[in-house]
């Protein structure tokens, strides 16, 4: 067996444990979704009236990108409890410990992590259908968009491992649960970024959560919010570039983490 | 010749003013079963950690198997079973599923490692708990599935850090019992322990680590013979003369504690109760009590060092060993 097929059957069964841990326990994933739910009735139903989005259009179409973008930056917690968790319980010690490839482990966190929120995602999307969402950029373009948000959630995955290397204890979990939200805020996720003080709304355009919520705005067909710009024109190229720069800066630092484990 | 499961030399490790390693030596021999013996933070687990590539050390020098741990990493870990301090499993997943896991893991086909999990689970008395979430397991199951866990590709050389730490004796004694089978199937063990009984019980060869050092090494008894044998300790009752009590009966007198030491011999500590409960039947003396005293991991270190275990700031740690072993000869020993 080639060193590729070897590292590619050891992550595979490291992903079938990480399933079974959602299986066994399934209330980290339904609660995640149904979190999202509660935004969408939050801000679509209880705030939404009084949002007007620049340009026109509909909030809950506007919304709901938003909301799939953000569901896939919450799955850095899952992400990075679950390796706060096994390196705790002396599980990544014992895998350490394994005539196994370095890249086994994280790789079979993130087939599992991907896959869950895949189902995470395909939920949100038939419940968007149901409450009136649509889709209207064609089979092409409504996949493409599927695809820039679970490459959002990769990128995420990866800030995910090295958090849960390095912060220990349930004081750094608990501020990055915190922390996230001001990070949600501070995009395109709720409002458009024209309607914030000048300053603000540049920091929130151009953030990356940004840049994957416009992205699916724009080839889902919704109403975006934007009356044109830089970003606006490329938030397509941005959505693929902005996960691919954290992936770069983050993957040699949780190389680096998993090194740090042998001091 | 086959390589040496184990060979170390001159390894340090510091950790910031921590030196946990400190030149520290150890060759561990085919077949046998190594014990470290040393007090709380004496370095016990970063040489384990060390030997099983977890951890890296600053200089020195490790061969597992004929293997470098920084060259050849992963050939070590294929030689080796690393069981650690805490206990290292899924606690989602069930007893089997862990041991499949791990074995699978290991290169094992499916189908191979559920029969040696099921081998282990049955050599290990967890049968009946294989398909439960280990977090309904008592400690001492854990343990237990733990050690299964690190046998599941049978190793040359299983690491065994304190494996019987905050058991109760029964859970101890099928630790022990279940080391003494992964030895007589050929593999080699290097377990830590503070506990001088379980080397005794365990060990064919003892290193004494203290301050990350090798402060004596040999076989229990010729260890416990140099820190002093056995000592049968006799409580004379009030009005009996302690310093004529001590003469008759070959011992030293404590006249404040109204005791009298007698050291035992080479027979052991057995046979020099029976000779003092001898002696006082001869004698006609009735006393409050008689006690064998075995010497403590405190004593240990007292001999060999000249100071007790002590911790990093340098006080002497009371906990650090198992108080005196009272054995029955107690009541036995009435006259
Ligand atoms: N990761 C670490 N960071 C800082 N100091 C450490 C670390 N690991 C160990 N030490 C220190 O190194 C010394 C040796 O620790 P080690 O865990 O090897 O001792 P031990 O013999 O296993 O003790 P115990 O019987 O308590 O398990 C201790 O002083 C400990 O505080
Ligand atoms: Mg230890």
């Amino acid at each position: 067996m080639t060193a590729v097929a070897a590292t590619l059957r050891q992550s595979w069964i490291i992903t079938l444990r990480d399933l079974k841990h959602w299986q066994r326990e399934p209330w980290t994933p339904v609660f995640s979704v149904l979190f999202s739910v509660m935004l969408v009735l939050m801000f679509g139903y209880l705030l939404g009236g009084a949002i007007t989005i620049p340009g026109g259009g509909d909030y809950l179409p506007y919304l709901l990108p938003g909301i799939f973008a953000l569901s896939m930056m919450f799955g850095i917690e899952a992400t990075m409890t679950a390796v706060a968790n096994d390196t705790k319980k002396g599980v990544t010690d014992r895998f350490r410990a394994l005539p196994i490839s370095g890249a086994a482990v994280p790789l079979g966190r993130a087939g599992a992590d991907l896959l869950n929120s895949a189902v995470e995602l395909t939920v949100l999307l038939v419940g968007g259908v149901l409450i009136g969402w649509r889709a209207t950029g064609g089979v092409g373009g409504t996949l493409l968009a599927v695809a820039l948000l679970l490459w959002f959630r990769f990128a995420m995955l990866v800030i995910g491992v090295f958090l849960g290397l390095t912060i220990r204890g349930e004081g750094g979990v608990t501020a990055v649960q915190v922390l996230v939200w001001p990070a949600g805020f501070l995009s395109n996720a709720f409002v458009a970024p024209e309607s914030m003080p000048a300053w603000l709304g540049l920091v929130a355009e151009w953030s990356p959560l940004s840049a994957t919520a416009a992205a699916c705005r724009q080839l889902f067909g919704n109403p975006t919010g934007a009356s044109g710009g830089f970003v606006a024109d490329n938030a397509v190229l941005l959505a693929v570039l902005w996960p691919a720069v954290l992936v770069a800066v983050f993957t040699p630092l949780t190389a680096r983490a998993y090194r740090r484990l042998a001091r | 010749m086959p390589a040496p499961p184990l060979t170390a030399r001159g390894l340090h490790k510091r950790y910031g003013e921590t030196t946990a390693l400190d030149g520290f030596d150890l060759e561990v021999e085919a077949g046998a079963v190594h014990a470290l013996l040393g007090p709380n933070g004496a370095g016990k687990s970063t040489a384990v950690g060390v030997f099983a590539t977890l951890t890296r050390c600053d200089a020195g020098e490790v061969r597992v198997a004929g293997h470098d741990v920084r060259r050849d990493a992963v050939a070590v870990r294929a030689a080796i079973g690393l069981v650690g301090q805490g206990t290292a499993l899924d606690e989602v997943l069930h007893g089997r599923e862990n041991l499949v896991m791990f074995g699978r893991l290991h290169g094992m086909a499916r189908q191979a490692a559920r029969e040696r999990a099921d081998e282990l689970l049955e050599a290990f008395g967890l049968a009946d708990a294989a398909d439960r979430k280990v977090s309904t397991y008592s400690g001492g199951m854990r343990r237990r599935l733990d050690i299964a866990a690190g046998l599941i590709r049978r190793p040359a050389l299983l690491f065994l850090d304190e494996p019987t730490t905050g058991l109760d004796p029964r859970a101890r004694n099928e630790v022990w019992q279940a080391v003494r089978e992964i030895v007589a199937a050929g593999t080699t063990v290097l377990l830590t322990t503070q506990y001088l009984d379980e080397a005794d019980q365990l060990a064919d060869r003892v290193t004494v680590i203290d301050h990350g050092r090798v402060v004596a090494e040999g076989s229990p008894g010729g260890l416990k013979r140099r820190m002093g044998g056995d000592r049968v300790l006799v409580t004379a009752p009030l009005g009996v003369d302690v310093e004529a009590l001590a003469s008759s009966l070959g011992g030293v007198a404590e006249p404040g504690l109204r005791q009298v030491v007698v050291e035992a011999g080479p027979e052991g500590g057995a046979a020099a109760v029976t000779a003092v409960v001898r002696a006082l039947d001869t004698e006609g003396v009735v006393v409050d009590d008689i006690l064998l005293r075995r010497p403590t991991l405190d004593e240990v270190f007292l001999s060999l060092t000249g100071t007790g275990p002590t911790t990093e700031a340098g006080v002497p740690v009371p906990g650090a060993s198992r108080p005196a072993e009272l054995h029955p000869a107690t009541e036995g020993g009435r006259s």
